[in-house]
């Protein structure tokens, strides 16, 4: 469990419950619902599962990833572990 | 607390055989494999069913000839690129191709539900019309037969084909060997997303569509280029995978691929992600792979490129020497894994 | 595709993979609960990257797995009515019953001629209980919480639009019981957890601090992609090098601390929680979601009638240890003999997600055991 992918708002219609977007996954579009997703807006990146959106992808978190694997290579530069078993 | 059932290393519950045919069994996947090969092959085997390839390779009174059948059962009956009559032309022109003969002569079978709407069939036998003639085929025999209401999901069609072999090469299975490059002849999966996504209701903003045409032209071109061709299979229900694993099957070889040289249309790629399915499976109804020695491999992408249908032809593997019959895939992270059959259709998935 | 292709790269995985065997210096046995990551590890060969330390084993992640094998039988029972359009993820089309004379799984049903949708939504099928107003329409509401939101909101939605002809027949399952019922068992071999990055999309992750200190294992909230996996390893395999047990959040690129609070609203509305029976495992205690009393008419075992009932699992097969992670698939002497996708004794050789079934169709040979296939590997 589960499959979300993250696809991209190209367009919002609606209010509240019955508030939907167009949103495209690499060029595919599909209308998932808002309604979990208030505070969307049209250009941002948002998780769907199920044609619903659970949550926006926040970019800064997105670049943590390879940032932590910098920070890894930086302090392995400076400083070899050396704990191998 | 969880209550843990006290476990025994045995499983002594008898296997669920079905009794019944299931849907699985035309599905192009396991079912379907383990239906031929214990049942059909067996009661009629003789030398050119057991060849196992798309068509059986005949010899009448000196000429080599390609005979083939198929039939046509999709629902739904239309969808984005084609239909069930633009598939019964090009599904058995391909069949004939993949033996190396030029498609020449097709009939053509047709059950009809009682109550089914003339517009429909009209527009079917018009989509086998225009398709017969860019094939270059002609329908020159067939039948007619209504089944009651109910019994017929609209349309069956079986299409039978004759084609001529001009060459002496010996395309099949059989000459599959070690070292042989294994070319891909475009990008795959359309077709079962396009099916998928009007079947299941599945439905995107822009349709993507079948990639269903005729393979034979990139073909000719091949042969009179004097291209050593091992083996020809055209990638149709259970995807790329299933071709290729009957051809590691029939020849006793292994395929080894690598993932990041099979091609997939951003668009059904992002079909995949949505519905959890991999490519490897999907249906493709214009796609075909190419077996040739390894010195063969760049005039063979270079020659298949000048065809629309083939001009995004490119080499995704070879063909090792062991385990026989499997298929493996090189990630795209670099490591290395089995490509198995799938045992039914692709289900889209939420997990 | 933007926030999915990224987390593939070859280069970073490697990386990360050296990464973690730099910093391991003993075994550890880390288990994910969920099948989407089960089925990204096995599909990547990403146990294959890591150091032979680290044991990946594979938890009751898989909703479809889990659900009760009575629960199955109704649904076929349901499915079988001529007045009934059955909807369902394609999950649970090839799940077996119990075998007690009614056809073995969904797929059979419509092979039989029931009307068996697959769905992509649970909106679809409210949209086809409008549609079809002869008919009952009855969906197939599985899932962890991640899937919950959706389920609540199309029973939610059925009612404010007077959609009566439409149920839901429920087999929602919660994550944090299972681990602690997974972590309480004498047979307990784990040691770290990753939690599941879209379930805690949903609710957050503070219900997993009092799991964290009460059992002492590190919990990282992993997503699913090649590098979210590793990277979410590498952080649990650091804790327990370092003698920590704290929750920390890999997938912050979509999980906040307190999750999606509109989404629990909805789900505290619609549901509420219960016991729940997992297959091959047992009674979970105030481990599942049943539908909340004002929305009783929408349960398609009231509506149909449908009383308790115990059936017997046919087989016996060892899904339950699979899924606490006492057993690896292959350990299972039935496993790829008698128990293949094709003819399955469990549900984990099933469904897509199952470890079982993961296993089988990723069916990975080391690189070491295979000739090389021309172009080194790595």
């Amino acid at each position: 469990m589960c499959l979300a992918i993250p696809g991209k708002i190209l367009s919002i219609t609606g209010a509240e419950f019955a508030r939907t977007a167009r949103v495209s996954f690499g060029g595919i579009v599909k209308e998932v619902s808002l309604a979990y997703l208030p505070e969307a807006q049209v250009g941002d990146y948002a998780i769907v599962h199920v044609g619903f959106a659970i949550s926006l992808v926040d970019e800064q978190e997105a670049l943590q990833t390879f940032e932590y694997l910098k920070q890894m290579g930086e302090m392995d530069e400076l400083e070899p572990t050396g704990k191998r078993a | 607390m969880s209550e843990v059932k006290e476990f025994r290393l045995q499983c002594p519950a008898p296997v669920n055989d079905s009794e019944r045919v299931q849907l699985a069994h035309g599905g192009g996947g396991r079912r379907m494999h383990e239906l031929l090969e214990s049942l059909l092959l067996p009661s009629f085997g003789n030398e050119a069913l057991l060849e196992r390839h798309d068509g059986a390779t005949l010899k009448i009174a000196g000429a080599k000839l390609a005979f083939t059948t198929d039939s046509y059962v999709v629902r739904p009956l239309f969808f984005p690129g084609g239909d069930i009559g633009t598939l019964a032309i090009n599904g058995t022109v391909n069949d004939l191709a993949m033996c190396g003969a030029r498609p020449l002569y097709l009939s053509s079978a047709l059950i009809l539900e009682e109550g089914l709407p003339m517009e429909i069939l009209r527009r079917v036998v018009e989509s086998m019309r225009v398709s017969a003639i860019a094939a270059g085929v002609q329908l020159v025999t067939g039948d007619t037969k209504v089944v009651d209401k109910g019994k017929g999901d609209g349309i069956f069609i079986n299409t039978a084909g004759i084609g001529v072999i001009e060459h002496d090469i010996l395309i099949s299975p059989k000459n599959v060997r070690p070292g042989d490059t294994i070319i891909l002849s475009g990008d795959i999966g359309r077709h079962g997303i396009a099916i998928m996504a009007t079947r299941e209701g599945l439905s995107f903003e822009s349709a993507i569509e079948s990639d269903c045409a005729p393979l034979w032209e990139p073909v000719q071109a091949l042969l009179d280029a004097g291209v050593e061709i091992h083996c020809l299979r055209d990638l149709t229900r259970g995807g790329i995978s299933s071709g290729l694993i009957e051809i590691a099957e029939a020849s006793g070889v292994r395929c080894a691929i690598t993932q990041a040289d099979v091609p997939v249309l951003e668009e059904v790629a992002g079909a995949c992600e949505i519905l959890g399915l991999d490519p490897l499976y999907l249906a493709n109804e214009g796609r075909f792979a190419a077996f040739v020695p390894n010195d063969e491999a760049d005039r063979t992408v270079q020659i298949l490129r000048q065809f629309a249908v083939s001009g995004d032809a490119v080499r995704i593997g070879n063909v090792v020497d062991g385990p026989a019959g499997l298929v493996t895939l090189r990630t795209e992270l670099g490591t290395e894994r089995v490509v198995d059959m799938l045992s039914g259709e692709q289900l889209p998935r939420i997990c | 595709m933007k926030y999915l292709d990224e987390y593939r790269d070859p280069e970073a995985a490697r990386q990360y993979a050296a990464s973690i065997r730099r910093i391991v210096t003993r075994p550890w046995t880390i288990m994910e609960i969920c099948g989407g990551q089960t089925h990204s590890i096995v599909k990547y060969g990403i146990d294959e990257l890591l150091p032979r330390e680290i044991t990946l084993v594979h938890g009751p992640g898989c909703p479809v797995c889990v659900t009760p094998v009575e629960l199955i039988d109704k649904s076929l029972q349901i499915a079988a009515r001529p007045d009934v359009i059955f909807c369902s993820f394609g999950d649970m089309l090839r799940v077996p019953g119990s075998n007690s004379g009614v056809a073995s799984d969904l797929f059979s049903v419509k092979a039989a001629g029931g009307d068996v949708r697959i769905v992509y939504s649970p909106m679809d099928a409210v949209q086809i209980a409008r549609q079809n107003p002869d008919k009952q329409v009855v969906f197939f509401a599985v899932g962890f919480e991640t899937t919950a939101p959706a389920n609540a909101m199309s029973v939610y939605a059925a009612k404010q639009s007077g959609v009566t002809n439409y149920s839901v027949l429920v087999s929602h399952v919660l994550v944090p019981p299972a681990m602690e019922a997974i972590l309480s068992s004498p047979a307990n071999c784990v040691q770290g957890f990753l939690a599941a990055g879209h379930v805690c999309t949903v609710m957050g992750y503070t219900e997993y601090a009092p799991i964290a200190v009460r059992y002492r294992v590190p919990i990282v909230v992993t997503g699913f992609e090649p590098l979210d996996l590793l990277q979410g390893v590498y952080m649990c395999v650091l804790q327990l090098e370092q003698g920590r047990s704290e929750v920390e959040n890999q997938y912050a690129r979509s999980v906040r601390r307190e999750g999606n609070r509109h989404a629990q609203d909805l789900i505290a509305r619609v549901f509420r929680v219960v016991d729940r029976k997992w297959r091959g495992i047992g009674g979970i205690p105030q481990s599942g979601l049943g539908l909340a009393d004002e929305y009783a008419e929408f349960d398609a075992q009231n509506r149909f009638g449908l009383g308790d009932y115990s059936a017997q699992e046919d087989s016996e097969c060892i899904s339950g240890l699979i899924m606490q992670g006492a057993r690896k698939p292959h350990e299972c002497s039935a496993y790829g003999k008698r128990c293949t996708p094709d003819h399955p004794l469990g549900a984990p050789m099933v469904s897509s997600e199952g470890a079982c079934a993961a296993y089988y169709r990723y069916r990975r040979l080391r690189t070491a055991d295979l000739p090389q296939a021309g172009g080194g590997s790595e």
